[in-house]
Parts: C-alpha cells; sequence; structure tokens
C-alpha cells in the first residue's frame, strides 16, 4: 500500500520563542519517522542551532520539516531558509572556532557533525538556505 | 515559563521545569545572581534535568551564570544533564569549561556542603 506522504511543516521564524516551537515539531517529526533516544536529540539540537542562526543573523525565515524516502531508507528533511544578509565565505563559515557574533557558539560546523547530509547555500544580500538530512539506522 | 527557586539552607535549588526561552534562562540569571546576595547563598544548584535540547545558547548562557554568580562569591553547580543531551553537546562541540557538574540534585548538594563549613572530619 502506498503511503500518504505527509506535508511539509512550516515553522516561521522570527522571534525566539519560535526556536522551542521549530526543535519541538522536529523532534515530534522526527519520532514519527522511527527515531528514537538520542538522535531525537540530536535532529532537536541541530534544529534549535540553525533556527537560531536565523533570529540571530537575518531576524526572520522559516524552517521546514518533512520525511524522506530514498531507496528504502527514512529520514527527515530539515531546511532553513532566510532572507537575511548571506554569508560572503561559506568556507570560512564551516571552519570550526568561527562565527562572526558573540552570540553563536559554533555555529555551522557542529551542526553538520549532528546530522547526515548538510549542504548550506547563500548569496550576500539575498538570503541562506541550509539544507540537512538525517537517516534511520 | 519562569523557573522556581527554592532556598535549602545555604544553597539556592533553580529547577528548570520544561523547554526553556531565552527569556526565561537571562531572567534565571538575573534573579539568581540578586537572591545570593539577598539570602547570603553560598551555592547556586541549576537543575537542568528536565531540558530537551542545550544548544549553544543555552550553554553559553549556563556558563554566563555561573561565571556571574562566582563573582558574587557562590558557587555553581549544573546537575541533570541527561544522556541524550550530553551526547548531542559532545557533538556539537560544547562544553561547560570549569563549571561544576553533579549527576542529580542529591550529587549536586553533597558538592557544594564540604565546602560550606559543616563540621566533616577528613
Amino acid at each position: 500500500m502506498e503511503r500518504i506522504v505527509p506535508a511539509e511543516t512550516h515553522v516561521a521564524i522570527g522571534h525566539e520563542a519560535d526556536i522551542v516551537t521549530a526543535r519541538q515539531k522536529g523532534r515530534e517529526l522526527a519520532a514519527e519517522v522511527g527515531f528514537t533516544g538520542s538522535e531525537l536529540t540530536l535532529i532537536a539540537t541541530a534544529i534549535s542551532e540553525m533556527a537560531r542562526n536565523i533570529v540571530v543573523y537575518a531576524q526572520r525565515g522559516e524552517v521546514v520539516l518533512s520525511s524522506v524516502h530514498d531507496q528504502g531508507r527514512r529520514g527527515v528533511l530539515i531546511v532553513a531558509r532566510d532572507d537575511g544578509p548571506g554569508i560572503p565565505n561559506i568556507d570560512l563559515a564551516m571552519q570550526d572556532g568561527y562565527s562572526t557574533t558573540r552570540s553563536l557558539g559554533l555555529g555551522l560546523p557542529g551542526v553538520r557533525r549532528l546530522m547526515d547530509d548538510f549542504e548550506i547555500s547563500s548569496q550576500v544580500g539575498r538570503g541562506t538556505i541550509v539544507t540537512m538530512r538525517k537517516w534511520v539506522r | 515559563m519562569p523557573v522556581p527557586v527554592l532556598k535549602q539552607g545555604d544553597v539556592l535549588i533553580a529547577s528548570v521545569q520544561a523547554a526553556l526561552s531565552d527569556a526565561d534562562l537571562l531572567e534565571l540569571r538575573d534573579e539568581l545572581t540578586a537572591k545570593v546576595g539577598r539570602f547570603r547563598a553560598r551555592g547556586v544548584i541549576v537543575d537542568v534535568t528536565a531540558l530537551d535540547v542545550m544548544d549553544s545558547f543555552a550553554t553559553r548562557m549556563l556558563r554566563g551564570l555561573a561565571h556571574t554568580i562566582k563573582l558574587r562569591g557562590a558557587d555553581t553547580v549544573i546537575v541533570g544533564i541527561q544522556p541524550d543531551v550530553a551526547f548531542a553537546m559532545v557533538q556539537l562541540g560544547l562544553g561547560l569549561d570549569e563549571i561544576k557538574t553533579a549527576l542529580d540534585l542529591e550529587e549536586g548538594l553533597a558538592l557544594l556542603r564540604p565546602a560550606h563549613g559543616t563540621n566533616r572530619a577528613g
């Protein structure tokens, strides 16, 4: 029987309270997909960091959560998107210990370690899109 | 949601009840910093058992809280970091530096007690 593919969950990010909402919804979705225990916390933590990036750097944006299927694998797809200032040097931003504001701890390299796939595209003056996936083992 | 703060002897105990907002954490820091003076507390325990996530902001805020309390003359112990949360913090590269941690409230109180003038042989 064909599974009904659940719709994407959009969480608008504009205030720090939205960070908590995004990670709670992400945890719920990840549990539905089949993640358990510490992996739920890893996913929720990654969402928390990315939603915080939006609040700190871009002020507003959104986190889009959905389940994904690929060659028998199941996982979650998390897209964090904003129309903020963008990242001038992505290679630099992906280096451990690099951060442009003190309000951010480790940022992108840390989040990449929490997830299986991590892609980032950014245009100065246009915004940033981070696409992350994690697969159920 | 504000964090309730209890007083037991010369120790203040703050039990974080749920997913903590940034504003709650800042409020907690300010409240504990003031109460250390008001109650002449020697130790502060922050119980984070209920926290589902400790991201970079929460971690930095707890570090800042502990440093502020230290400057006010009291020690801080963070207790109850859950196994999954600890694992995620390590993956993310977050630590609490020299801030004291303990397994739970009981261990946290035990950690603070010997330093606070109770007559304990040995």
